[in-house]
């Protein structure tokens, strides 16, 4: 009766049949986290700075970067898998990325339209600024 | 054979799931709390981060991010970050096989990287107020101390509550509270992390282009 099925604690890293299969130690698994990350991080970096890629697609650029490396965290140093045991991890961190959409999203959709109705353009603005 | 591929692929089945064994050992449950807690952080962060992107324009005339960041520091600062996010992982492995001396090691390394960011962006602060930055100076100015502001206060909390956990580990040694607690500690440090990921990238990096 050892074998029950209990949810796994979001942290705690596997003891179970995938990192055997991976044949991983569990230091292994941080380092290959913290590899990843710096090659995201450093990236991030490089893509800002460089005048080799087309500008307005840098923006796009970055956040596909943060959302990979924010993956990378949640995989390897928070241990949150797809696994049976991590549903509840996972229903939970869903709900989290939602609401957290939601807000920026929504404020950025609402603010912009806002100010779209109520200011004259930046141009307008500036020219007034300007005289 | 295939009755006995059915049955091997049948016997994970019949086990007690998870709703049927009863109520979950209390270090899930503690976890999968603080789990909870750490994604309602997040949301609370989701609108300071949301507040400074609708802000980031409003500059009133003063200076503009290009003109206040300095990418090396604040490269510098994410180094820092992810390498004590690292080592927070190699404390958590230390104290799951109770080596007192790996854990105190490894502890003190994450407190220094810690406090080494937490010193770095202390200085940024202070150099952006005495170049005529400080939060009072506009929109975009009080959204930004607010969004960093606040995640320097996290590093703070948590730089306080690792020294905590090392006394409660000094004098209480390894029992069960104690071992909740650092796992606790260890995903709010991953947490902060992952903070910082988007941190960098909205203000630091997408901040700084025209």
């Amino acid at each position: 009766m050892t074998d029950t099925r209990y949810d796994r604690a979001p942290g705690d890293i596997s003891i179970s049949a995938e990192a055997e299969r991976w044949t991983l130690t569990d230091v292994g698994i941080y380092t290959i986290g913290l590899a990843l990350a710096v090659i995201l991080t450093a990236t991030s970096f490089w893509v800002a700075n460089t005048s080799l890629l087309w500008a307005p697609g840098i923006p796009l650029g970055l956040a596909v970067l943060a959302i990979a490396q924010m993956g990378v965290h949640l995989v390897f140093f928070l241990h949150i898998t797809t696994g049976p045991d991590n549903t509840n991890n996972v229903l939970a961190l869903a709900f989290g990325i939602l609401i957290v959409f939601l807000v920026v999203v929504g404020s950025l959709w609402i603010m912009s339209n806002l100010s779209d109705s109520m200011m004259p353009p930046a141009e307008l603005m500036n020219l007034h600024m300007q005289h | 054979m295939n009755i006995a591929v059915a049955i091997d692929e049948l016997a994970p089945e019949a086990l007690p799931s998870a709703s049927e064994a009863g109520p979950a050992p209390k270090r899930i449950v503690v976890a999968y709390g603080f789990w909870i807690f750490l994604l309602s952080d997040i949301v609370m962060f989701s609108a300071l981060f949301a507040a400074y992107a609708v802000l980031v324009r409003a500059t009133a005339g003063g200076p503009t991010g290009a003109q206040l960041f300095n990418q090396v520091s604040v490269a510098i600062e994410t180094a820092c970050l992810l390498a004590s996010s690292y080592t927070c992982g190699l404390m958590s492995l230390a104290v799951n096989e109770r080596r007192r001396a790996a854990t105190y090691f490894f502890a003190v390394v994450t407190f220094m990287l810690g406090a080494a960011f937490l010193a770095l962006e202390i200085r940024e602060f202070a150099d952006m107020i005495a170049r005529g930055a400080p939060p009072q100076r506009s929109a975009f100015l009080s959204a930004f101390f607010t969004l960093v502001g606040c995640h320097g206060l996290h590093v703070t909390a948590g730089l306080i509550w690792l020294a905590v956990m090392m006394a409660q580990v000094a004098i209480k040694s390894f029992r069960p509270t104690v071992t909740r607690r650092l796992l606790c500690f260890a995903l709010f440090w991953h947490a902060l992390d992952i903070i910082w990921v988007w941190l960098f990238t909205v203000v630091y990096l997408m901040g700084v282009r025209p």
